[in-house]
């Protein structure tokens, strides 16, 4: 009973925690951007005066938006909450582990995703619907890819629950996984296209003709906005929670290690600290790239993924 | 697993991975870069197993790689597509996702292929023999697949390097004096072929290989 309270509070922290940081990573990675762009930047809370702002405006919605298009962002935030649940970040003995596997956490990927592209198509602009065809395009493109990508460590430590499997890679001996650095290649192209960031897409521009994520959102005002761009914050810190977890998880604590803990969440907040600036890094010297080469982007995702299974198969490691 | 042993896995990935780079790359200058990177990473790996088994002639090879595959060559291929006024197109026969596949299916087949070979071998550098041969067939698809005379040789300069690999992950490399000729060979034979680069567009006004088809004698 000890046990199950203590993982239960260990779960709760840290589903607070990823759901608390998450706008200020997202502001941590445009400071970088605009560091990197010789602008002084907004700063870090700059997420969080748009959500309050957000939250206190009055909601607007369009006369024929079925109830689909009113739940949407509850749906779609919630979904990202439990993917954040359910990523281990400073301990492996989380209570709702069991709940989800890292082949369901694609599934609740995917259904936010679902819920969003219904939602844009709900109201019947042209932007709605062009915006969730480009979506779905991608997201069919790119699902395989992630699934592909976790098959890998999923190979080495024999077992599909993500506690497990960041138990087994972060407590082995080191050795050298040249199928993972294939896994992480292809898990950073994935990250990249699902998250909206640069050569799939400008998560900046209002520019009809590139924009995917913003032109789902395109009808959405005050408290709806606010919680999908939390969303989709949450989802960005989740991606990159993942990546540590799977491909960087040294420093993670041992379950029920309770002194451990304060270490586990520096070393991991440092961790998501880099991968915000290295992601900052790779968007600033990359160019966005046309729709239709997302689709060789995500295969060359795909085949990285899979050139890791096989070299895990062949190598051994 | 011993560190170099774990080290040589990790080249022999690198070297896959710049593979398929080159089998995705659009640009022919980016082509030579990736060229010169496998060929460096080619001759890392040639000193990690001089080093780990003692075997001292794979220093002077690694040295000779070096020279010759990460220097000389790379530099002739960069004055070559300056000259030839060619630095950005490289048209494929296919398009490139399908190449891919195509490339997948093939490493999949050396992989099987090499399977049995390397339960039987004792070398340290065993199981890197499928991703040896894979190398090779996959510079084989992109002499194929390529439309262009530059290209074509960079993946024939890529298969030597893969066929290199598989040497040095059998046997430990060839003898010195065999090393010497090929070494020599691939030299020769690049310079040759720069000459001919130019006499094919002198023919032909491009480097489209596909114009040689119509080469008949009846012709007139």
């Amino acid at each position: 009973m000890n046990d199950f309270l203590q993982s239960l509070l260990s779960q709760l922290s840290q589903t607070l925690l990823v759901i608390v940081l998450a706008p200020i990573m997202l502001g941590w990675v445009n400071q970088w951007r605009s560091w990197l762009q010789n602008r002084s930047g907004p700063g870090l809370l700059q997420p969080y005066r748009l959500l309050s702002k957000l939250f206190f405006k009055d909601a607007v919605l369009a006369k024929n938006a079925s109830p689909i298009f009113r739940i949407s962002p509850y749906i779609q935030f919630g979904c990202m909450v439990l993917a954040a649940s359910i990523v281990p970040i400073m301990q492996t003995n989380l209570a709702f582990s069991p709940a989800a596997d890292v082949i369901a956490l694609v599934g609740v990927f995917a259904l936010a995703r679902v819920f969003s592209s219904l939602a844009a198509m709900d109201i019947g602009t042209s932007f709605g619907t062009l915006g969730a065809r480009r979506e779905m395009l991608i997201a069919s493109l790119s699902e395989p890819a992630l699934l592909l990508v976790f098959f890998t460590p999923l190979l080495i430590a024999k077992s599909s629950s993500l506690n497990n499997i960041v138990a087994t890679l972060a407590h082995r001996d080191f050795a050298l996984y040249p199928s993972l650095a294939f896994a992480a290649v292809a898990f950073i192209m994935v990250l990249l296209a699902e998250n909206a960031r640069i050569p799939v897409d400008n998560p900046a521009t209002h520019l009809e003709l590139t924009m995917i994520h913003e032109a789902l959102i395109l009808e959405y005002s005050a408290r709806h906005l606010a919680l999908i761009e939390w969303a989709t914050a949450v989802k960005l810190t989740t991606y990159c929670a993942l990546g540590i977890a799977l491909f960087a998880p040294w420093g993670i604590a041992a379950s029920g290690d309770w002194e451990a803990l304060p270490g586990a969440l520096a070393v991991f907040v440092i961790k998501l600290a880099v991968a915000g600036a290295g992601l900052a890094a790779l968007e600033t010297v990359s160019a966005k790239m046309r729709i239709f080469r997302a689709p060789e982007f995500l295969g060359m995702a795909f085949l990285l993924a899979v050139l890791g299974m096989l070299t895990l198969l062949l190598l051994g490691a | 697993m011993a560190i170099s042993a774990q080290l040589i896995n990790f080249m022999a990935a690198l070297l896959l991975l710049i593979a398929f780079a080159m089998l995705a790359q659009r640009r022919i200058l980016s082509l030579i870069y990736l060229f010169a990177w496998q060929g460096l990473v080619l001759a890392a790996n040639s000193v990690i197993v001089a080093y780990s088994t003692g075997q001292s002639h794979m220093y002077y090879s690694a040295l000779l790689t070096f020279a010759l595959k990460v220097i000389l060559l790379p530099w002739i291929l960069h004055r070559l597509i300056i000259k030839l006024d060619v630095r950005w197109d490289v048209e494929t026969l296919i398009n490139i996702p399908t190449i891919m596949l195509i490339g997948i299916a093939l490493v999949i087949f050396a992989f099987n292929l090499a399977l049995p070979i390397s339960q039987l071998a004792g070398t340290i550098t065993r199981s890197t023999l499928g991703i040896a041969m894979a190398i090779v067939l996959l510079s084989f698809l992109m002499m194929i697949t390529r439309r262009k005379a530059v290209p074509q040789v960079i993946g024939f300069l890529a298969m030597e390097n893969g066929l290199f690999f598989a040497a040095t992950s059998t046997t430990y490399g060839m003898p010195m004096i065999v090393e010497l000729g090929v070494a020599l060979d691939v030299l020769i034979g690049m310079l040759i072929l720069g000459i001919f680069f130019f006499q094919v567009r002198e023919a032909f006004d491009s480097l489209d290989l596909s114009h040689m088809e119509k080469l008949k004698e009846t012709d007139r």
